[in-house]
This record gives structure tokens, sequence and C-alpha cells, in this order.
């Protein structure tokens, strides 16, 4: 099954790490050092933010970076927008409903 | 006809939660009336072209509403939601699931709160949904927008192919 997304931003240390490369690229050492974590650890939480394209590796040399992918959080963004868009049609027609039935009432 | 009425949509990603306020231009009853009956539910819950058919609705404690949104072409795509707590023109709470045809729910679903409340002849609706998934999103919004869907499906294939070539 694909990662949720949401799921992959509701853990407090994923978003503190998209957060950090957000600014700048790092390595998993350079993350497992500035969080105090495990490298498994750090590994772990990687594969979840590049499941879903959060993130992505560039490999340098023989050090693998890790960039924040903020294309993926505007397409969140963009969903959303289409949810919100279904709640707008709905409400509107129940406007109409609701007037049809004041009127019947009167 | 929709001109004034307070509209809030926001989402917390990180909790998984959506907040939804709509003020609506009728009193507290037709309102509450509006979320509860089946007959008038069915006239409006459905994002045209689809349309709403309720197969059963119990409002009580334990009960449930099983029903299908129904495409154009006849496609149906089922769900159920199981009333959790009822506080009569003031608050429900239920649990809603996609379902299949014979009123198997795919779980776990989101948790959904309805709040009511009538000032100067307008009714105002707080809905909370906990819970709520990407997938689920997608589905819903797939189920109310066919076109809109495609378009977005057409988004990502153009923005999977834009990166693909950048690396």
């Amino acid at each position: 099954m694909k990662q949720d997304i949401f799921q992959a931003i509701a853990d407090p240390t994923r978003r503190a790490i998209l957060t950090l490369i957000a600014i700048q690229a790092l390595t998993p050492n350079a993350m497992a050092e500035k969080f105090d974590m495990s490298r498994q650890a750090v590994s772990k939480h990687i594969k979840v933010l590049q499941e879903c394209k959060l993130i992505k590796p560039e490999p340098s040399g023989r050090e693998i970076y890790y960039y924040f992918n903020p294309k993926k959080m505007q397409e969140i963004d963009n969903w959303l927008a289409q949810f919100r868009k279904i709640w707008e049609t709905q409400f509107n027609q129940l406007d109409k409903v609701l007037s049809t039935l004041k009127k019947q009432k009167k | 006809m929709k001109n004034g009425l307070l509209f809030d949509f926001t989402v917390d990603k990180t909790t998984k939660t959506v907040f939804i306020t709509r003020e609506f231009d009728a009193g507290l009853s037709l309102v509450w009336d509006a979320f509860i009956k089946p007959e008038i539910l069915d006239q409006w819950v459905a994002p045209k072209p689809w349309v709403s058919k309720t197969k059963f609705m119990d409002f009580k404690v334990g009960g449930r509403r099983f029903y299908a949104m129904v495409s154009p072409e006849g496609q149906e795509r089922w769900a159920i939601q199981k009333y959790t707590s009822i506080s009569p023109k003031t608050n429900f709470k239920y649990l809603n699931a996609f379902a299949d045809k014979d009123e198997n729910p795919e779980l776990p679903g989101s948790d959904w709160d309805f709040n009511f409340s009538e000032q100067n002849g307008k009714t105002k609706v707080i809905i909370t949904i906990y819970n709520e998934s990407l997938d689920r999103l997608e589905k819903m919004i797939e189920m109310g927008f066919r076109e809109g869907y495609a378009m977005s499906m057409k988004n990502l294939e153009e923005l999977l192919a834009t990166l693909s070539q950048s690396r």
C-alpha cells in the first residue's frame, strides 16, 4: 500500500526533518547527528518521506543528500482545494432545498 | 442566494482534521432536518451530477445510514455512517466509512462531528472531521468531481514527467 501523506507528516520527527531539509539538503548521517538518533531510526523516517515523494535523494560522490520536494506539498493543497469545492457545491444545493422547504411551509 | 453566508474550510494536515463552517439562511429546525432526514439529505448531499440514494437510515445512537452515491452512468459508491452520539438540534456524531454494496465497511473510517446553532434566523453548522486520510479524500474527490479528478491526475502526470526529466 502506498504511503499516506497525512500519516507521513503526522509524526513530529518527520516534520522536523522536513523543516530542516527545506532549508538545506542533508545526508542521513547529518540528520542522525542533528536529531541525536540512530542511523536506523533515521532510515525509517527517510523511507516513509521518500515513498510519498516529500523528499528526494540526490547522490553526490559516495553520499546521498535528501532534498525537500515543495511540489508534493503543493499537490496536497490542490487536492484539498477540490475537497473544499465539493462542500461548496453541496451547500449551495442545500441552500436551494432549504429555500424551497421554507416556501412550502408558508 | 449564497451571498453573505459564511463558509470556512480549513485542514490541519498534521492532525488529519478537517474543519468546515457554513451558515444557512434558515431556522435551526429546518437545517437540522436537512441533515437527519433521508428524503431531504438525498436532495442535496451528492454533488451534481451524482445523486444520493439512501437505502436505509436509522437516526438513533447505534443506528446507521447506508447509502450510495450514484453516477450518471449508474456507477454506485456505497458508504455507511454509524451514529455514535445525538443531542437533538444541537449536535450529532457519526463514524463514516466507505463500503461495498453488501454493507461491509472499509475500516478504519473517519469521525464526523456536526454542531448546530441559530442566531438571528440563520443557522450555523460546524463540521469537524477527525482522522481523515488523503486516500479517503481522494475517493471523495473522485466521487464528487470526476472532471476535476481527471484534471488533477493529468497535473500529477505532468508533475511526475517534469520531475523525472529534472533527474
